[in-house]
């Protein structure tokens, strides 16, 4: 009866408040001692206060817990011989570290794809380029190819045969002169390929006295299927074709007279 | 774990003691000191305060002190007076009287814990008003039955007795 008379006297809520006196406090304690129902009357007073305190607490962020521990740590955890303190390990470092390793792979696979298209588009870049290079000058010969063609065709144009000579009996040129337009082209097919160094260059002449005058030096005999445009010059009584040096010479090299026709 | 079981591990120097301390009582201690400061940054900061002087002072604990509880209890209710002293509030403890740790729910609930929030608020409004009055003055902010009893205007012989009434309210509802 007497614990229970002294349970009900409102101490051991005194007690675990904290505001009994030193004397007080002693007398509990040794009642706690003696009596098992006191100690479980003060465990479930506790109980019910720290539940009570821990649910009126607002939001208790985790850092906290990290920042008392560098405090220990820094000020008090060499000197004190204190037990060692564990950093808390919680899900969230290893979730910053995951979404961090993530977020550095997904940046590496973009960078990485980011290149390679790049690349591919560098490389059809370069590719069109090209093909309206090739566009380009194959229009150009088509153009140039149709221009020939025309005055080749045309009625008011006459042909120029020009004979081989001593150098090359076996070559042959012709000269095609529009009168109406004036245009004036050479057909280069029958001649050989000039060597390395040395190029066509096409005279008109005039015979009486001889007068050589340049009307055209033909880096690319090819070009053009062989039909190639030169100046025209309507006092031409002849055309002759000689091989010179690359770039062409002043007058012709005689001795190097390929192929010769009078109009 | 007990508290006990929690003390052996410190006088062991476990190193997980101090771990198990903090995930102990960390809340309940938030809630004492937040219920007499009433600002979360303040408090987090007396929080700090307040275990670092357990951990600085843990071996001068003895069982013949009284709880441990208790004794960290009075450590984080005079490190949150004395916060309110030093900032020059002249907040003397009767003015604390006027909010009490309902107010807490009322004023500073976080979204997140909002449901949590009236769950609390409903088991404690079970409380009769007085009781809240009580408990908030002698367990929250550490009254002597003297300052209690002046402020509620309650016969200081029947402070202890109507204080274990509400106790033993309190444990019926956490035991519902």
């Amino acid at each position: 009866m007497e614990t229970q008379e002294y349970i009900a006297s409102g101490t051991l809520e005194f007690y675990v408040y904290g505001l009994l006196s030193e004397q007080e406090n002693i007398e509990v304690h040794e009642m706690a001692q003696k009596h098992q129902s006191v100690r479980d009357e003060i465990l479930s007073i506790e109980k019910a206060v720290i539940n009570l305190s821990y649910s009126v607490s607002p939001h208790l962020s985790a850092e906290n817990y990290e920042k008392i521990r560098q405090r220990l740590i820094l000020k008090h955890g060499t000197e004190s011989g204190l037990v060692q303190l564990e950093p808390k390990r919680g899900i969230a470092p290893y979730l910053g570290w995951a979404a961090a390793i993530i977020l550095m792979l997904g940046m590496g696979i973009q960078y990485y794809k980011y290149n390679e298209v790049t690349k591919a588009v560098e490389a059809v870049s370069i590719q069109k380029n090209k093909f309206e290079q090739l566009l380009a000058s194959v229009e150009k010969q088509n153009t140039e190819s149709k221009n020939a063609l025309a005055v080749v065709r045309d009625n008011a144009t006459s042909v120029v045969q020009l004979a081989g000579q001593e150098v090359a009996p076996q070559a042959y040129a012709k000269v095609y002169v529009n009168k109406n337009t004036k245009e004036t082209y050479v057909d280069l097919a029958g001649l050989p390929e000039p060597p390395e160094g040395k190029v066509y260059q096409i005279w008109a002449l005039k015979l009486d006295p001889l007068t050589p005058t340049s009307i055209g030096v033909i880096a690319d005999k090819n070009a053009n299927y062989g039909i190639l445009k030169v100046e025209s010059n309507e006092a031409a009584q002849a055309y002759g074709i000689t091989l010179e040096p690359t770039g062409g010479s002043k007058s012709p090299t005689l001795d190097q007279l390929y192929t010769l026709g009078k109009v | 774990m007990t508290q006990e079981e929690l003390l052996e591990q410190i006088y062991k120097k476990d190193g997980k003691a101090f771990t198990a301390l903090y995930d102990m009582y960390s809340k309940s201690l938030y809630g004492v000191i937040y219920n007499l400061l009433k600002d979360k940054e303040e408090s987090e900061d007396v929080l700090q305060d307040v275990f670092v002087k357990i951990w600085k002072n843990i071996d001068s604990y003895n069982d013949g002190k009284g709880r441990f509880f208790t004794w960290i209890l009075n450590i984080a209710r005079n490190a949150s007076i004395d916060r309110l002293r030093s900032k020059s509030h002249n907040n003397s403890l009767k003015n604390l009287s006027a909010d009490n740790f309902v107010h807490i729910l009322d004023h500073n609930t976080s979204v997140t814990n909002k449901i949590d929030a009236i769950g609390i608020k409903e088991f404690i409004n079970k409380l009769k008003p007085k009781c809240i009055r009580l408990i908030d003055l002698l367990f929250f902010k550490g009254y002597t039955q003297q300052e209690a009893s002046d402020e509620l205007e309650i016969p200081l012989g029947t402070v202890k007795t109507q204080n274990r009434n509400c106790i033993g309210e309190l444990r019926t509802i956490l035991n519902e």
